[in-house]
Formats: structure tokens, C-alpha cells, sequence
């Protein structure tokens, strides 16, 4: 196992820097924690269940925020700005997945894998650089997204409900960053 | 209202309103989240995590969250301590170094930051390892170590005590951004 040292689709590992619940061990609150099933196998899932009601509630706003595609942002661009955000903070693990779901359901791989070369400032065509500079500017701290960056994700089509799906999809990946980056580390 | 309207200013029957409702899911697991870090039921001690969260509502200079967050701390002399830490800690990030190879390039270097002695004699022990973590989480979190949570394990954080802290600081890092941004879309549409 060795650190991945660029940003990368490749499938990653994820080493925990804490003992997770053991599978054997994993109580029924805990196992409620952890959602979905098959997350048992997971070290990092795992790792948060030992907080099985705040891992709850934090899968079930992911969830909603990235796969309730009912209306509002597609998902592409949802996992876009999700790519965009881990970039900017620099979280590797969480680029890797959003970048390959983002080629998923966009068709684009050039385009993620210039974001993931160059970073923030990649140029992706209008609408694409109008989301990763409004999610760069949610990241930032303090915040720098205000009336400049609202008015060209409007220009670039995106109406209210896309724009708060938007706020909703970078301001979660800066929660998920900040787990992933504090608690473990990509391993190739 | 929940906490992000509150934090949002977000009014009951307005259009940011009515734009939150169309996402009950989201809307609803948002607060469900905070209610698992700072009801009844959550882990720590309340004045453990109303501390943390009014220096991470400091030290992103975010007003309606040292409010929101100051209201839960009881313990009165202690704001004027975090109210120190987070003036003299602020600063702006991302930041923070890359794995050594090709991303260095992008490292960006910043304060690395220790609470003053008068804090930490305010704080205690255990409270002053949780603010340098958390300034850390706040502002470069890729610099996070290892040696961090040792450091934290050294003055009694247990694995279950830092998956919290973790999850408190992050979580916050949501909260306090999704309330901006939609106080923010909300004025765009005055």
C-alpha cells in the first residue's frame, strides 16, 4: 500500500488512522447508523459508527442531496461540484469517487480529468466553470460565494432549485472532506 | 424554522422556504444531524460541543452561527476566552501541503496555530487539543496527521470522543456554508 500522490479516478482504499467497530462487534444502533447494509464492510463506515446517530443522519442527507434526482441540478453536475469542492480542499479519496461518477453520468472524462490536472480554474465550458468557480467559492473560508457567482449560474441556466442543490452538494462534500482528510488516508 | 433557517434567516412561507420544502428529505436529515450532535442525546458534554462549534462559527467569521452557537454556552466566562482564540486564530483557506510528488507545487503554506496560554487556561486541556484540531479541520484540513489524534488521545479523547469531534466540525463546515449560500440566493432574489 503506498499514498496516491495526484489526483486520480483510479479506485482508491481508505485507511483508517482509528480502530473502526469490529463487523462482530457492530451493535443494532449501529447498525442502524451505517444506512445501508453493505457498509458493514466499510473500515471507514465503520470508524463512524462508534457516533451511530449523527453517521445516520449525515448518510441519509448525503443520499438525498446526490440521488434524489426527482428535480432540481442533474446528477452529473451534483457530483461535478462534489468533485470540485474534494479538489480545492484536497481530499485525493474524494475526488477519486465523484470524479469517476461525474464521468458516469456526464460522458465528459476529459473534462473531470482536466479538473482533476489543473484544479479549480480548469476551463470545462461555461455552464461547468460557472458551478466548480460557485462551489470553489462556497469551500473557501470564510465563504466567498455571493451575488457574482448566483448571477453567472443563472446566465449559465441554472434556476433556484439547480443553485440550492448546488450550495447543498458543495456544502456536503466540505463535511465529507473533512471526515475522510481527519480520520484516515488514500492508500493505492 | 429549523436551524438552517434560523442561521439563514430563512422566514416561514417565503420563497427560500418553499425552495427547502421541495427537498423534505434533505431538509429534514440537515436538522436530524444537528439535533445528533447538540441534543439530549448526543455524545460529549454539552459545553465541550457548544465550544467547539462557537469557535468554528468564529473563526469563519459566520455571525448568525456564534449566535446560534453562543446561546448553547452556558458557561459564561468561557465565551470571552473563544471570542480570543478565534480573533487572534483567524485566517482564510483552504491551505495546507500534498503528498510529496508532482501536487507540491500546489502547497500553500499558512498558520499552523496554538491556543494562547491564557485559553488554554480557560479551556482545559482537553478543549485546547480541540480547538487546534479544529482550526486545522477549518482551515487546512489536508495537513491532518496522524500524530493529531495522538495528540488528541494524549489528554483523554477517546476513538468515540474524536469520530464526534470529527463529525462536529465537519458537520459545521456543512451547516454553516449551506446557511450562506442560501442567504446569499435568498438576496438575489429581493
Amino acid at each position: 500500500m503506498t499514498e496516491p500522490v495526484t489526483f486520480t479516478r483510479a479506485l482508491l482504499d481508505w485507511l483508517p488512522w482509528l480502530e473502526p467497530v469490529a463487523e462482530t462487534d457492530l451493535t443494532d444502533r449501529q447498525r442502524a447508523g451505517l444506512v445501508d447494509p453493505a457498509r458493514v464492510k466499510s473500515a471507514y463506515f465503520r470508524l463512524l459508527a462508534h457516533d451511530p446517530d449523527i453517521l445516520g443522519a449525515r448518510t441519509r442527507t448525503d443520499k438525498d442531496i446526490f440521488f434524489n434526482v426527482a428535480e432540481g441540478l442533474p446528477r452529473a453536475e451534483r457530483e461535478l461540484a462534489a468533485a470540485a469542492t474534494s479538489r480545492l480542499n484536497g481530499c485525493i479519496y474524494c475526488a477519486s469517487v465523484h470524479a469517476r461518477h461525474a464521468v458516469t453520468y456526464s460522458k465528459r472524462d476529459a473534462d473531470v480529468d482536466r479538473l482533476l490536472a489543473e484544479g479549480i480554474g480548469a476551463d470545462l465550458g461555461e455552464r461547468w466553470n460557472a458551478i466548480t468557480e460557485a462551489a470553489a467559492a462556497l469551500t473557501a473560508t470564510p465563504p466567498q460565494f455571493g451575488a457574482p457567482h448566483i448571477e453567472r449560474l443563472r446566465r449559465a441556466g441554472l434556476g433556484d432549485l439547480e443553485i440550492a442543490d448546488l450550495i447543498h452538494g458543495s456544502a456536503f462534500f466540505n463535511w465529507a472532506n473533512r471526515l475522510m482528510l481527519s480520520l484516515g488516508e488514500p492508500a493505492v | 424554522m429549523d436551524a438552517i433557517d434560523t442561521l439563514a434567516r430563512i422566514e416561514p412561507g417565503s420563497t427560500l422556504d418553499a425552495l427547502r420544502r421541495r427537498k423534505p428529505v434533505t431538509r429534514n436529515n440537515a436538522q436530524a444531524s444537528f439535533d445528533a450532535l447538540f441534543g439530549a442525546e448526543a455524545r460529549l458534554p454539552l459545553r465541550e460541543r457548544a465550544a467547539v462549534a462557537l469557535f468554528v462559527a468564529g473563526l469563519q467569521t459566520d455571525e448568525p452561527g456564534q449566535t446560534l452557537y453562543g446561546a448553547m454556552l452556558a458557561d459564561e466566562p468561557l465565551h470571552a476566552a473563544i471570542a480570543a482564540e478565534f480573533k487572534h486564530a483567524a485566517t482564510t483557506g483552504p491551505y495546507g501541503a500534498f503528498p510529496a510528488g508532482p501536487l507540491t507545487r500546489e502547497d500553500l503554506a499558512g498558520p499552523s496555530y496554538t491556543i494562547s496560554a491564557a485559553g488554554r487556561a480557560a479551556l482545559g486541556a482537553r478543549l485546547a487539543a480541540a480547538f487546534e484540531q479544529a482550526h486545522m479541520l477549518v482551515f487546512h484540513p489536508r495537513d491532518a496527521t496522524p500524530g493529531a489524534i495522538r495528540t488528541l488521545e494524549a489528554v483523554g479523547w477517546s476513538t468515540p470522543d474524536i469520530v464526534t469531534l470529527s463529525q462536529l466540525v465537519a458537520f459545521l463546515s456543512f451547516q454553516l456554508r449551506a446557511a450562506h449560500g442560501l442567504r446569499a440566493l435568498a438576496g438575489s432574489l429581493a
